[in-house]
């Protein structure tokens, strides 16, 4: 593919994070949108649209997100890289079409701009409510490669590695950014468009009459070809074997379902990204990500001043899971402390990781948005007091009291 | 109409039209869908268009199979999205004339949403839509065109909705092309495919199929052949027919026949007028 | 002679003969075809097939005006004719 130049706005510049979603998205060589508006993503498709014409990209804007994710699918099948943007209840549409793309191994990016929940929620604040939805909502057995991005300009980052990922595992891939991240403006830099590594679609290259669209490679992924290149494939979302028919047998989904899971599980240590500050000392570790990371950093170093030993481990990528990393550290800490802006999810899987070696004390941010750093840091004393070996999830009863 | 001629003997003349290795397919004796998917592919050779630059898209339902059966780039998605997927398709290639072949339940009931969306903004693709008035896949349970007092598995005293009239929503939709034919009238549908596939525009093709297996069965209606035979007894070709008329009842006299043929800007033509407009800038 | 039109009946009109195709295992005896053949040529036979249906035979294959009727209206991509020749009709 040739380099747009200017799909790549290099500089630095203030931008919010849905803008410098769409920046990211351009610079990866995303060149198809088609979404349903929706608080607090909406920016995204401004931002989009405003920047199309020069880039040479499509919109269309759907009936509704149901359709937006079929559309980018399809979409994705000509050969453009594509993607869909939408919040909480458009997350929740989508998740039909979520198995879709697992099913069709279609690479396409979902943004999710989490707001409150459930149902319509608070369109206007930030919640992380749709993590384990990411992860469990569409029915049937799936991996989903999530990112969770905590500022603008990891949301730059985090698309274009969002965009590679889905390319490399053909996969869909989901960002789940929150309406702080989503509407904080921060500095951003945009390298050169050379300085940006792209993977490109590994195409199929063959006889036209020997494609098998699901014959996979060595490493599980099979090769993809455009829609119009004479291929002749076809492809469903029925259980299906190497050339994409229907066949109704146990032995098949086996066949055809157990590579969708693991072309993802062989590779976990390759596609989990996380930042680990100070755990070699710690007896308290903050596991955090998105939009905590803020209240999470400043209670790090208010817990560190008072002579607590904190480490933390920022998540980048939330599913799949580092369970290893969190195995490991669980043998030498005391405890886990986890600030979430929901009412316990990715918690659940820290206590699952860390096998009763250490406590688990959850806080949630469900009254106070998403800036309680100091029921962070008392969370850090209680973990720091309670008894060590406790099995569950020490919920930390926030002062500020709940009605 | 010529037929397809290839002279090899044992080699029928659509099979390099159709995937083979899946025939025979899965539709019931006395079922009108291959019938539909046999008229399709004669449209396909007459229109003579590009057939690698032609795909198919399916929903699910008997009908949602003919993708699989169809040797074009196919698509088999989900449950009525079939027309969302293909608009995906068209709007990222516009260069690909894409065909969305499905049932009514699936396009009219789950995807009604989206068939009136793709009709409003003329999405340049041919919806060819089955209508066997009944949801024959999952056991003949009512589907938004089973006519009133029709009985179904989930209407065991007479269906008490009224049914949709497809030309009529998709003529008052925005649909450029609109025509209406039964299993029987197969030269005309031919006929009909072949130029619907040559007009730019959301263009419906609605096939009144017969499905011996649970429409006619509940019904007591005989079997496919007898269905047919009731068509062709009780279908009147009415061409320009405004499509307010068009009801079908049960087993009331059914008019057929092309109804709406104009012109109205496309999609993408509406999309690249603003996309040229906003270059001069 | 050189004759400025064609005059009316000097040539006969031909009529097609077509030779008709069936592969009987793809049937499966909906008799679309034998019912709506506009000559007739067709008749469902006793014999079946592997799937136990009973496929068209062909009862008088000279009557064949090679419409292809049968090739479209036949859900089973089972039967199609194909032109053998063209009789001149006579009188």
């Amino acid at each position: 593919m040739k380099t747009n130049l200017k799909a790549v706005l290099t500089g630095t510049h203030t931008l919010s994070g849905n803008e410098a979603f769409i920046e990211g998205a351009f610079a990866a060589g995303c060149r198809f949108l088609a979404a349903y508006p929706i608080m607090p993503a909406i920016e995204t498709i401004e931002r989009y649209l405003k920047r199309s014409a020069e880039v040479g990209a499509t919109f269309i804007q759907m009936e509704d997100e149901i359709s937006a994710l079929a559309a980018v699918i399809g979409a994705s099948w000509t050969g453009k890289k594509s993607m869909t943007v939408t919040s909480g209840p458009g997350f929740s549409n989508m998740m039909e079409h979520l198995g879709l793309g697992v099913m069709l191994e279609t690479p396409c990016v979902i943004v999710d701009v989490q707001q409150s929940g459930p149902s319509l929620g608070i369109p206007t604040r930030a919640g992380q409510g749709d993590m384990m939805q990411a992860r469990w909502g569409s029915h049937g057995d799936y991996e989903v490669i999530t990112l969770s991005p905590s500022s603008p300009q990891e949301m730059f980052d985090f698309t274009i590695k969002a965009f590679n990922f889905s390319e490399k595992y053909r996969t869909p891939v989901i960002i789940m950014s929150d309406e702080y991240v989503a509407h904080k403006k921060e500095k951003v830099i945009i390298p050169r468009a050379d300085e940006i590594k792209i993977t490109p679609r590994r195409y199929f290259k063959g006889q036209k009459d020997k494609y098998l669209p699901f014959k996979r490679d060595k490493d599980f992924v099979p090769r993809m070809v455009d829609i119009g290149d004479g291929y002749k494939f076809h492809v469903t979302g029925l259980t299906h074997d190497d050339k994409g028919y229907p066949i109704m047998l146990e032995e098949c989904q086996e066949y055809n379902v157990h590579p969708i899971l693991w072309k993802i599980r062989n590779d976990t240590e390759k596609i989990i990204e996380f930042q680990e500050i100070g755990t070699k000392d710690a007896e308290i570790v903050i596991v955090y990500y998105g939009a905590t990371s803020g209240a999470a950093s400043k209670a790090i170093k208010q817990a560190r001043d008072l002579g607590i030993k904190v480490g933390s481990l920022k998540l980048d990528t939330v599913w799949p899971f580092p369970d290893k990393k969190i195995t490991e550290l669980a043998e030498k800490v005391k405890a886990f402390v986890v600030p979430e802006i929901n009412y316990g999810q990715i918690v659940s899987e820290v206590e699952r990781c860390s096998y009763g070696n250490a406590n688990v004390v959850f806080v949630s941010h469900g009254e106070n948005g998403i800036d309680n750093t100091e029921d962070i840091v008392s969370a850090i004393k209680l973990a720091l007091n309670e008894e060590k070996i406790k099995k569950g999830i020490i919920e930390y009863q926030s002062q500020t009291g709940r009605v | 109409m010529e037929p397809l001629r290839k002279t090899e003997k044992d080699i029928h003349p659509m099979d390099d039209l159709l995937r083979m290795d899946r025939i025979p397919h899965i539709w019931c004796p006395g079922c009108g869908i291959g019938t539909a998917v046999t008229a399709f592919a004669a449209g396909l050779a007459k229109a003579e268009i590009d057939l690698t630059k032609t795909c198919i898209v399916s929903g699910i339902g008997c009908t949602g199979r003919v993708a699989g059966y169809v040797k074009l780039d196919s698509f088999h998605t989900t449950h009525g999205r079939a027309i969302a997927f293909a608009t995906g398709i068209q709007v990222a290639n516009p260069d690909l004339k894409v065909i969305v072949f499905s049932g009514d339940g699936d396009l009219i009931s789950i995807g009604g949403n989206h068939f009136i969306h793709a009709a409003r903004r003329n999405i340049n693709m041919l919806v060819i839509c089955v209508n066997n008035f009944i949801y024959a896949m999952t056991g003949g349970q009512v589907a938004p065109t089973t006519p009133l007092a029709t009985y179904a598995t989930t209407s065991p005293f007479g269906c008490v909705e009224p049914p949709f009239n497809i030309p009529y929503l998709a003529d008052s939709s925005g649909a450029v092309y609109v025509a209406r034919w039964t299993a029987l009238h197969v030269r005309r549908l031919t006929n009909s495919i072949a130029e619907a596939l040559k007009k730019p525009g959301f263009s419906v093709i609605e096939v009144i199929s017969p499905c011996a297996m649970y429409y006619s069965r509940i019904n007591r209606l005989g079997d496919g052949l007898d269905m047919m035979k009731f068509y062709h007894d009780n279908t009147e070709i009415r061409h320009g027919e405004d499509t307010k008329n068009l009801d079908i009842g049960f087993q009331t006299k059914i008019i057929v026949g092309k109804f709406v043929d104009r012109e109205r800007p496309t999609y993408m033509d509406s999309y690249n007028k603003w996309l040229s407009g906003t270059k001069k800038d | 002679m050189k004759y400025w039109e064609k005059p009316f009946g000097k040539e006969k009109p031909k009529v097609p003969n077509g030779e008709i195709h069936i592969l009987k295992e793809r049937c499966k005896g909906c008799g679309f075809c034998v019912e709506y053949c506009p000559k007739d040529v067709l008749e469902m036979s006793d014999e079946f097939n592997t799937k136990g249906y009973h496929p068209p035979k062909i009862m008088n294959e000279e009557d064949c005006v090679n419409c292809g009727l049968c090739e479209t209206i036949c859900p089973e991509f089972a039967i199609w004719c194909t032109l053998k020749e063209e009789v001149a009709l006579e009188n």
